[in-house]
């Protein structure tokens, strides 16, 4: 087991998990919390294009949205983002991480929407703020607040599912796996080391997680 | 309230239980009476090991035949049970196949956990292309070019050592590759000449790749089996040899690999190591 650490870049592929992890969590809280603002719009077409986006690629298998960002869009629609097969692939794997997770980023602030009473929505309103700045000052510090415990959910899986890169040529960490079991044969050493390094990037943050929910929940 | 909650939960176990049967790999048209015996091969490598319903081809699956023939096993008493790469040395550890005929090449650092007997094929990594390509002469032709292969493949862990400039893209398997080659937006195709061929003799393809034929690697195909089992290697190895000379071995490859214009390598056929 020593010897397969020794030969193998594993800080590399930890570190394009990490990176991968983070773009794609940036870019899941940012379109996610867009989404639940069209969900809880006042204006029905808003609602009802948040909750189609919600329902197409929530029910959408990640790996198909993978497959399609390579396959489809690079290979036979010619939407290259670099002409480098590897750049190509680690941009593509960000945007789908996004926008797959934005769906869960999107229903759990709405599930911490709801758990303001109406009565804040509409006092809001009648002290003269717009939808907008409602939303701001009002809806969306509560919202966040109230959610973070199932935010916390979806970053991990998140992390988790960024290995689904891997199927498109992403050499993170599943990729370095791949390689390790095509030439080292599969032992139960190799599934060790790469559960513990998962293990390690998603434990303190699930603690972490934990302690924030309780500390910043808006007590009632 | 709570009885549908029951049935609910009941139902999702039976859905769980039938699902993991899936998983189990045998045919389930034979009962294991002691007189199978149970065959690794790929399952998706067409023109070597393809499952098509309830009928497997190719020529890997040709060789397990004729090999079970000669130990005595009707093809009727074949269990095949499907190898993927990863998982072939604990399938044959754990006694769940008898051996493996699966584009299983003989190493070193494999001979440490299996027996091989054979090699009965002699194939090399080679470049599949689409067939009016005539710039793509060989693994020295690469560079600037885009070239497609299985993530953590051995294939592509040796092209990315011989030609390190060069534009690799990963799929998860080769299907892809195949596709994103025929649709012109990569260049070209690169793991062991049999498994090329094997995509450029398939219907969809026919005629539109084909095969470079100007191999950089060596591998030896061998018949994977339990570790010291030398009585089993040796009735094998026997098996193989009187496949490569009585024909029927020639008739494999052509039948299987042949639609594409393909023709073995150098060293072809080969002549299958001694046991030890």
């Amino acid at each position: 087991m020593g010897e397969i650490l020794a030969n193998y870049d594993f800080v590399g592929a930890f570190w394009l998990t990490i990176q991968l992890s983070v773009l794609g969590t940036i870019g899941s809280l940012l379109l996610g919390t867009i989404v639940a603002v069209l969900r809880v719009a006042p204006v029905p077409v808003l609602r009802a294009m948040g909750t189609g986006y919600v329902n197409t690629i929530r029910n959408t298998p990640l790996t198909l949205l993978m497959v399609f960002s390579i396959l489809g869009l690079t290979y036979i629609l010619g939407l290259q983002i670099s002409d480098n097969a590897k750049t190509n692939a680690f941009w593509w794997a960000v945007i789908m991480l996004s926008l797959y997770h934005a769906t869960y980023v999107c229903e759990a602030l709405r599930s911490g929407v709801n758990t303001i009473p109406p009565g804040q929505a509409e006092a809001a309103r009648s002290i003269g703020l717009t939808f907008g700045q409602s939303l701001r000052e009002v809806l969306l510090p509560q919202a966040f607040r109230g959610s973070i415990a199932p935010l916390g959910s979806a970053i991990i899986a998140l992390i988790k599912n960024s290995t689904v890169a891997a199927m498109i040529g992403v050499t993170e960490a599943a990729g370095l796996m791949s390689e390790v079991v095509e030439n080292e044969t599969g032992t139960l050493g190799v599934f060790f080391i790469f559960a513990v390094g998962f293990l390690i990037m998603t434990f303190p943050l699930g603690v972490a997680v934990t302690w924030m929910s309780e500390r910043l929940a808006v007590k009632r | 309230m709570s009885a549908k909650k029951l049935a609910m939960g009941a139902l999702a176990g039976v859905l769980m239980l039938s699902l993991a049967a899936c998983g189990s790999g045998t045919t389930g048209s034979t009962s294991g009476s002691g007189d199978t015996i149970k065959i690794g091969i790929k399952f998706d490598q067409p023109g070597l090991g393809l499952k098509q319903g309830d009928t497997y081809t190719g020529m890997d699956v040709d060789v397990a035949k004729y090999v079970a023939d000669k130990l005595g096993y009707s093809e009727s008493q074949i269990e095949w049970t499907q190898a993927p790469s990863g998982q072939r040395e604990s399938l044959i550890e754990n006694g769940q196949v008898t051996y493996i005929v699966g584009t299983y090449s003989i190493t070193d650092k494999r001979k440490e956990k299996v027996s091989f007997a054979g090699p009965y094929f002699i194939a090399g990594q080679d470049l599949l292309v689409r067939a009016d390509d005539t710039s793509i002469t060989g693994v020295d032709a690469l560079s600037g070019k885009k070239l497609c292969s299985v993530t953590g493949s051995t294939s592509a862990q040796n092209v990315k050592d011989k030609v390190p400039d060069v534009n690799l893209q990963e799929f998860g398997t080769y299907s892809e590759c195949v596709a994103a080659l025929a649709a012109g937006s990569i260049d070209a195709l690169t793991t062991d000449d049999t498994i090329l061929a094997g995509y450029a003799a398939q219907e969809q393809y026919k005629g539109k790749l084909k095969v470079v034929g100007n191999t950089f690697s060596t591998e030896n195909y061998g018949i994977g089996l339990k570790k010291g089992d030398t009585e089993l290697c040796t009735k094998i190895t026997t098996a193989i040899t009187e496949m490569i000379s009585d024909g029927s071995w020639q008739t494999f490859v052509t039948n299987n690999l042949g639609p594409a214009g393909f023709t073995p390598g150098a060293g072809n056929p080969p002549t299958p190591a001694a046991c030890s």
